[in-house]
């Protein structure tokens, strides 16, 4: 059934990852991102890989749920390695008939490409990790400060939380409403294109007439049981930061220090030693110590 | 609402449930009169088009404690009257006080709306939280009820409805009969005086219907609160201490289900039923059968069969 | 002879596969739809009688088992489902909620037009099932939107009409309506069949619809079709039909408890007619 599927992908399991406080995730996440995004270095690779491979174990979620978030990106992934692999001028490596592959085609790719993984997977634990209400509820707090800027910070989080909670609905009324009309004689597939995005006009006028009627009557409960915006509004689950989101963000700290001084002097101050080692380390980027 | 602590059952009403109803009564706790609606129709240019008188001159007034029921067709206008009782439609005419507040009072809104909580027709469109109890918190936390109190509201009124076990699901899970026990549990939580259901079994089945009348019949009985119940469906309102009958914004009847049902031919002329037993028993009656008026169930019916039988000595 | 039109032949439907949490929602269903029957399915909610609806028209394909139509298996490969849909009308749950036209007749001009009719057959088929459905002429215009709830669903019903069905399948039908809208519409449907002669399949909630109006009763539980047969018959398994969720109509219990308490009554009818017939005969007639 449609509605069985859960959206955001939480995995439920009770660990320290899933027990941070979602602000904590957040942040660290983002950090996470930037920090892949600012250095452009396979020691930092190996570090993050490292980190994130720490993390999912700590997180009890087994690897193919995580690795299953690839799949929707692997088309991007492997045009991405392709275009760099081909297209980027340097030394030359090998050539196939009119196709020359050079040294910096080849670096150029393995970095876009491992970045890629690492960042899809990074933000995959957070959404594994956090159910999408708590998500919705961070991103409140963490949002907070624009409030000041006029911002609606509240009516976004509840606009957000109404949305995750209706697409489902909604996914599973399209499905009634296509087969109503495949009952009817309808044809979804035949035609040109043209006329293939006309047969969906009987499917899309009964969609937004009962989203707007659901919307409707959603106004209205809400209005029924006082709601009137986010003034004077307390919490069933306020969050609150504990020792273990302390931790945390030291840890989180010590890895962006470590990230800051591998990007900056590691490539040449290393010893061959410890670059095998982070190679080792990080499994997924042993590769690309090889190319350096 | 008074907090009860050593409720905490999973059940919802019983037979050893203590009875409040004889407690209630006194005074008046929702007093209509002279309410009228009209739905003004406009077309593109926004000129009138026509007006729908939706509530003509009604006048009623529910006690606290009771159970009420209002009946009528589609489109009689018991809905439209229904959402006046919490302020979301505003009189034309007349006036609808609640607990001894005017709904025409601004100020006293969020007052209104939580001493008169609102159940509605489509399970689906009146959930907001994404898991069950945090739709249950919806209303409290709006009413800025302090964190710790709304944890206990909610373990509270997810108990009175039997959805305690449910507390960590998904409503997109739910059956129809559970999502409306979750809805009402929310309007619990905000700890009313009365509640109003809006045909609120009409897309149920069955079992969803039995569940959620038994619910609304615990917590008049076990916690006294006021129901107001909207149906069209017969067999919901033998239960109720006052029926009354809408038809064309009108209210045409009003009386107990017995003196209500025992007019079965001007309940037809609205387009409205009677529950099989009572039908039966009136083509019975018309058929010659000394039977009472205003036969509500089958055991009353088998009863006065029996009597009827003995008297005349076929049994 | 009698003629069957539609076979159902071991049909067999999970959802869920391959995601560790399978559901069986059809589990081997087989029955025979004959020409010009009223069929009534009763079974739950969640028990598998929608998966089995959208199967008769080839909405959804079972996992096993198929259909026959007129004695074509209809999950060939080559067999045409368009065709197949405009002869096998499936009616869904609040059909209101499917209107997209400008306009009521547009609206019921919508099947028939899919299906291949020419425009004047069209036409001529979308009047016939407005009219069929009990509507106005003055409606013919208006916005489908702009009706009430009961007029919306006749609609509805009409835009399935107009294809010209053989087969006409209703899921629950009069759901959400008012006593009288409910009776209006019931009675409509039951013309469908002595008038036009459509054969029909109509899935209730209601035991005291299901008995007043089939011809022969289907009961569904837990995937599988575990009654079918003569109303009357299918009602007298009280005690399996509660176990299941169901029940038998008021009056069989009425009657139940008359005989038990000692009148000469006949406890396996099941319309309000028969009951009312039965007991004054019993109070009336002559004495024993």
């Amino acid at each position: 059934m449609i509605r069985d599927i859960t959206l955001g992908q939480y995995y439920a399991a009770d660990s320290v990852i899933h027990r941070l406080d979602p602000r904590t995730k957040l942040v660290g996440t983002l950090a996470y991102l930037i920090a892949l995004f600012i250095f452009n270095n396979p020691y930092v690779f190996a570090l993050a890989a490292f980190f994130l491979i720490t993390l999912i174990l700590l997180s009890h979620v087994p690897f193919r749920f995580i690795l299953k978030g690839l799949k929707p990106i692997l088309f991007l992934l492997l045009f991405t390695v392709i275009i760099n692999m081909l297209f980027v001028k340097g030394t030359p490596l090998f050539s196939i008939w009119k196709i020359t592959v050079t040294e910096e085609g080849v670096k150029q790719a393995v970095s876009m490409g491992g970045r890629l993984i690492l960042l899809i997977l990074g933000s995959n634990l957070m959404t594994l990790t956090t159910t999408p209400t708590r998500l919705t509820a961070g991103m409140e707090h963490l949002m907070r400060p624009l409030k000041l800027i006029g911002v609606p910070v509240h009516e976004i989080a509840m606009m957000m939380s109404i949305a995750l909670r209706f697409i489902p609905i909604l996914m599973e009324e399209t499905d009634r409403i296509m087969k109503a009309q495949l009952a009817r004689g309808a044809d979804f597939e035949s035609g040109n294109l043209f006329k293939k995005i006309r047969s969906f006009v009987p499917v899309l006028v009964p969609l937004f007439v009962s989203a707007f009627r659901r919307a409707n009557d959603l106004a209205m409960a809400m209005e029924a049981r006082c709601y009137h915006g986010g003034k004077g509004r307390t919490q069933y689950r306020p969050l609150r930061y504990t020792r273990r989101d302390a931790v945390a963000y030291l840890i989180l700290i010590l890895y962006l220090a470590a990230v800051f001084a591998a990007g900056k002097w590691l490539s040449e101050l290393a010893t061959p030693w410890f670059k095998e080692m982070i190679g080792y380390a990080g499994s997924v980027s042993v590769s690309m110590s090889e190319v350096y | 609402m008074k907090k009860k602590k050593e409720k905490k059952s999973e059940k919802t009403g019983g037979n050893n449930a203590v009875s409040k109803k004889e407690t209630a009564g006194a005074g008046v706790f929702l007093d209509i009169s002279g309410l009228r609606y009209e739905y003004i129709r406009r077309d593109e240019e926004n000129n009138v088009e026509g007006i729908t008188t939706a509530v003509d001159d009604v006048s009623l007034k529910v006690r606290p404690g009771q159970f009420i029921a209002i009946l009528g067709h589609n489109g009689s206008g018991k809905s439209t009257l229904a959402k006046h009782i919490n302020a979301i439609l505003m009189p034309a005419e007349g006036t609808v006080t609640v607990d001894g507040m005017d709904t025409q009072d601004a100020e006293r809104l969020l007052d209104i709306r939580r001493t008169a909580g609102m159940v509605f027709q489509n399970p689906d469109n009146q959930i907001i939280g994404q898991v069950v109890d945090e739709d249950v918190a919806f209303g409290p936390e709006n009413m800025g009820v302090p964190t710790k109190e709304i944890e206990e509201r909610v373990e509270e009124s997810l108990k009175i409805l039997g959805m305690w076990n449910y507390r960590d699901a998904s409503p997109n899970r739910l059956s129809g009969g559970q999502k409306q026990r979750v809805s009402i549990a929310g309007v619990i939580a905000m700890h009313p005086k009365c509640i109003i259901l809006d045909e609120p079994t009409a897309m149920l089945d069955p079992k969803g219907r039995y569940e959620v009348i038994r619910a609304a019949r615990a917590l008049n009985e076990t916690e006294g609160i006021t129901i107001i119940l909207i149906t069209h469906y017969m067999e919901e309102v033998i239960h109720a201490d006052t029926v009354f009958v809408m038809d064309g914004g009108k209210l045409k009847m009003s009386g107990s289900p017995r003196e209500v049902f025992s007019r079965v031919e001007e309940l037809k002329e609205m387009r409205l039923a009677v529950p099989q037993a009572t039908e039966l028993a009136w083509e019975l009656k018309k058929a010659g059968l000394d039977l009472p008026d205003g036969i509500l169930d089958r055991k009353e019916l088998v009863k006065a069969l029996i009597k009827c039988g003995r008297s005349d000595g076929r049994i | 002879m009698e003629e069957y039109k539609l076979i159902a032949d071991h049909l067999t439907y999970s959802y869920g596969k391959g995601s560790g949490r399978e559901r069986k929602a059809l589990d081997d269903v087989s029955f025979v739809l004959r020409k010009g029957e009223f069929v009534g399915l009763i079974g739950h909610t969640g028990s598998g009688k929608s998966t089995l609806v959208q199967q008769l028209n080839a909405l959804l394909k079972p996992d096993s088992g198929t259909v026959f139509f007129e004695g074509a298996d209809i999950f060939e490969k080559d067999y045409d489902r368009k065709a197949l849909r405009g002869k096998v009308g499936l009616v869904f749950q609040y059909p209101e909620h499917q209107l997209f036209e400008e306009t009521v007749f547009a609206e019921v001009c919508y099947g028939p037009k899919n299906i291949g009719m020419d425009r004047k057959a069209t036409e001529l088929a979308a009047y016939a099932a407005i009219k069929r459905v009990g509507l106005e002429d003055e409606v013919f215009d208006q916005p489908p939107f702009d009706l009430s709830g009961g007029q919306k669903r006749r609609v509805a019903i009409a835009s399935v009409l107009a294809m010209k069905p053989e087969i006409l399948i209703l899921d629950e039908p009069a759901a959400g309506l008012d006593p009288a809208g409910r009776m209006d519409l019931l009675s409509m449907i039951r013309e469908l069949k002595e008038k036009e002669g459509i054969t029909i399949l109509m899935v209730s909630h209601s035991m005291e619809d299901v008995a007043e109006m089939a011809d022969r009763l289907m009961v569904m539980d837990r995937g599988k079709l575990v009654f079918d047969d003569s109303p009357a018959k299918v009602f007298s398994h009280v005690e399996e039909l509660e176990e299941m969720g169901l029940a038998a109509p008021e009056m069989t219990y009425i009657l139940r408890d008359l005989k038990a308490a000692g009148f000469d009554v006949d406890p396996s009818l099941i319309t309000l007619k028969d009951a009312r017939d039965t007991i004054l005969r019993c109070m009336t007639g002559e004495k024993a």
